[in-house]
């Protein structure tokens, strides 16, 4: 069964429709991206399927339950990483997490926790004291704490550098070991390439492209595109990171 | 997966946003500076300047006689302020507590002058002081006698003392009202409004603003928890110092504490209470306010008229009467004079349920536009 479920859903904002009617369903275990340009209605859907966001109309279920019948069910078994969230401020990493654990209601190893996204170091860091790519990982880490079924991740490599970004792509890999399903937003293409399943392609407010990385782009060449310019074997990316190490620093 | 039944806890989410909370405000400076030092500053700056400005009504009895000396003394001495009452309304004046005494000046049959004093229960605290200031009127223009008219005697001065409304008759010295007795209960009421208002506004604006608010919403605790949370570590944090206050008051610039720890006890008691209401008021303003620099001006709309109308740094009857009657709209004026009636009256809890019932209906009010005008996002 679908661990998530989104049948016709529509948001709309005073005249304005945010969401168009959109379906899409995302299956245990996959690491399904939500595409598009800005504006394009990613954020808010998501934070609809979060329970963030009241809907207006369209059903929407997670885990087995409806956001409209059994939003806390729902809270209680999704972890969530807001585009640009704040945490309390003057307080440590680690009492962040017991402070998550508080509010899940579960016991939780700070240290332990920090590992396992590198941060074991930063203990009594502040969030404000991190780097971008450490602030992230920190947010991605705050999503795991109940150990939940689904974790989403709203554009959570944007702007960081191309070694956080890869060393990101790697914890988000991991978190996929652990058997937990992960719905991220991007506008990355090549981040949607190497990581997702499965993506879906939005832009105005509807869903006009649902498939794998793979069969998406062989349609597109089975349809006769070819690129303009000629395909080098290396990019810019790889002699940078080549250059510069594919290692991963905190600064 | 989980396959339990996960048990949630509301309270234990509360509580872990509590402690959040009470652990960021101890790192927070402004919370300490504004909670703390303020009020202690001024305790000090007002401790040591400022010598006792408290001053008592008296009225003359109108069949008083007015030609002798002892009226003279008591007419030039600073702490009593005379004030005309019409015949037939002194005690009713007294009674309401309006007026300290009523003094009637007269020849006694021993042929010495002598001044009874009626005072009244209203303000049995005041009565206290005000008879022993007009014993030590008495005592001087005595001595002052003796000294320059040694062994001739003509008529010695004496004062009796009426009791007509169940007061002891016996002259009691005054406890000696000092100025830290004054001083200390309005720093402490101003402490917890500002803290009230403009803590409670800016921690709700920021943590709004910052999206932790809604990072929160992403996990099950409930909205009302959230703010349950924030009070209980906000009331806490300004009792901790209210006590600091207080102890220092007590020990450095020796504040009465009438009836010593139980005297703190209800201190803390109406700060917690006063500290609630004064929320509301911070969760008005976080509502009302766009952005983050328009919270001091509408902070300060309310907290600066109750800082100078309600008697925290001058006491309220210093004020022109129309002035008087804003004085006793304001909350803030209702938390001092508990504060001062706790810690130097011992007054009973229950003689305060008139000043609780102004902090409570202004409570009922406050709260009733914090639920219009909170935003949550």
């Amino acid at each position: 069964m679908d661990i998530i479920q989104v049948n016709n859903l529509v948001k709309k904002y005073d005249g304005l429709v945010a969401v168009d009617g959109i379906s899409f369903s995302v299956a245990p275990g996959e690491i399904f991206g939500l595409l598009g340009p800005n504006g394009a209605g990613k954020t808010t859907t998501l934070e609809i399927i979060e329970t963030l966001r009241l809907k207006s109309s369209g059903e929407v279920s997670v885990c087995g339950f409806s956001i409209d019948a059994q939003p806390n069910e729902i809270k209680k078994r999704i972890g969530v990483q807001l585009q640009a969230a704040g945490y309390y401020p003057n307080i440590t990493l680690a009492e962040q997490l017991r402070l998550f654990a508080g509010l899940y209601s579960k016991q939780v190893n700070v240290v332990e926790m920090l590992s396992l996204v590198g941060l074991q170091d930063k203990v009594s860091a502040k969030y404000k004291e991190l780097s971008g790519g450490q602030k992230q990982r920190f947010s991605v880490c705050t999503t795991l704490i109940n150990d939940p079924q689904v974790v989403f991740l709203d554009e959570p490599t944007t702007g960081l550098d191309p070694q956080a970004r890869r060393n990101l792509w790697e914890l988000i890999r991991s978190i996929r070991q652990r058997g937990t399903t992960v719905v991220i937003t991007t506008h990355y293409m090549d981040e949607a390439e190497r990581l997702c399943d499965r993506v879906a392609i939005m832009e105005k407010g509807k869903i006009i492209a649902q498939d794998t990385p793979e069969r998406l782009i062989d349609r597109l060449v089975e349809s006769g595109f070819e690129r303009k310019k000629e395909v080098k074997k290396a990019s810019l990316e790889d002699v940078f990171l080549s250059l510069t190490g594919h290692e991963w620093r905190d600064e | 997966m989980q396959s339990k039944k996960p048990v949630y806890s509301q309270w234990g989410a509360m509580l872990a946003i509590s402690k959040a909370s009470f652990r960021s405000m101890l790192r927070s400076p402004s919370a300490i500076i504004f909670g703390l030092l303020f009020p202690l500053v001024f305790i000090v700056v007002f401790g040591f300047i400022n010598p006792s400005n408290v001053k008592f009504d008296v009225t003359i009895d109108q069949r008083s006689d007015t030609t002798g000396e002892l009226y003279a003394a008591l007419k030039s001495n600073s702490s009593l302020r005379f004030r005309t009452v019409e015949d037939g309304q002194q005690e009713e004046r007294l009674q309401k507590g309006r007026i300290d005494a009523i003094l009637f000046l007269q020849t006694n049959p021993e042929n010495q002058e002598e001044v009874v004093v009626t005072t009244s229960k209203a303000s049995r605290e005041r009565a206290n002081i005000v008879e022993a200031l007009i014993q030590e009127v008495v005592s001087s223009v005595n001595s002052r006698r003796l000294d320059v008219l040694f062994k001739t005697t003509p008529d010695s001065l004496r004062i009796s003392s009426a009791q007509r409304y169940a007061m002891k008759t016996a002259l009691i010295p005054g406890r000696e009202y000092k100025t830290i007795d004054f001083i200390l209960p309005g720093q402490l009421g101003f402490s917890i409004l500002s803290a009230g208002v403009f803590g409670t506004a800016f921690v709700f604006f920021s943590l709004r603003q910052t999206l932790v608010l809604k990072r929160f919403f992403a996990t099950p605790i409930k909205r009302p928890f959230i703010i349950l949370g924030e009070a209980l570590s906000r009331v806490t944090f300004q009792l901790l110092g209210s006590l600091m206050i207080i102890l220092i008051g007590h020990f450095v610039f020796e504040f009465t504490l009438v009836e010593g720890g139980w005297t703190v006890v209800k201190l803390l008691l109406f700060a917690a209470i006063g500290q609630l209401v004064f929320m509301g008021f911070g969760f008005v303003v976080s509502g009302i306010a766009r952005n983050e620099s328009t919270i001091p001006p509408i902070a300060n709309m309310i907290t600066l008229p109750q800082f100078l109308l309600c008697g925290t740094f001058f006491p309220i009857d210093a004020f022109p009467s129309w002035l008087q009657a804003i004085s006793r709209i304001l909350p803030l004026t209702y938390l001092n004079d508990s504060f001062r009636r706790i810690a130097f009256e011992g007054a009973p809890l229950l003689d305060l349920l008139p000043q609780l019932g102004v902090i409570g209906l202004w409570g009922v009010l406050v709260f009733f536009l914090a639920v219009r005008f909170f935003r949550w996002e």
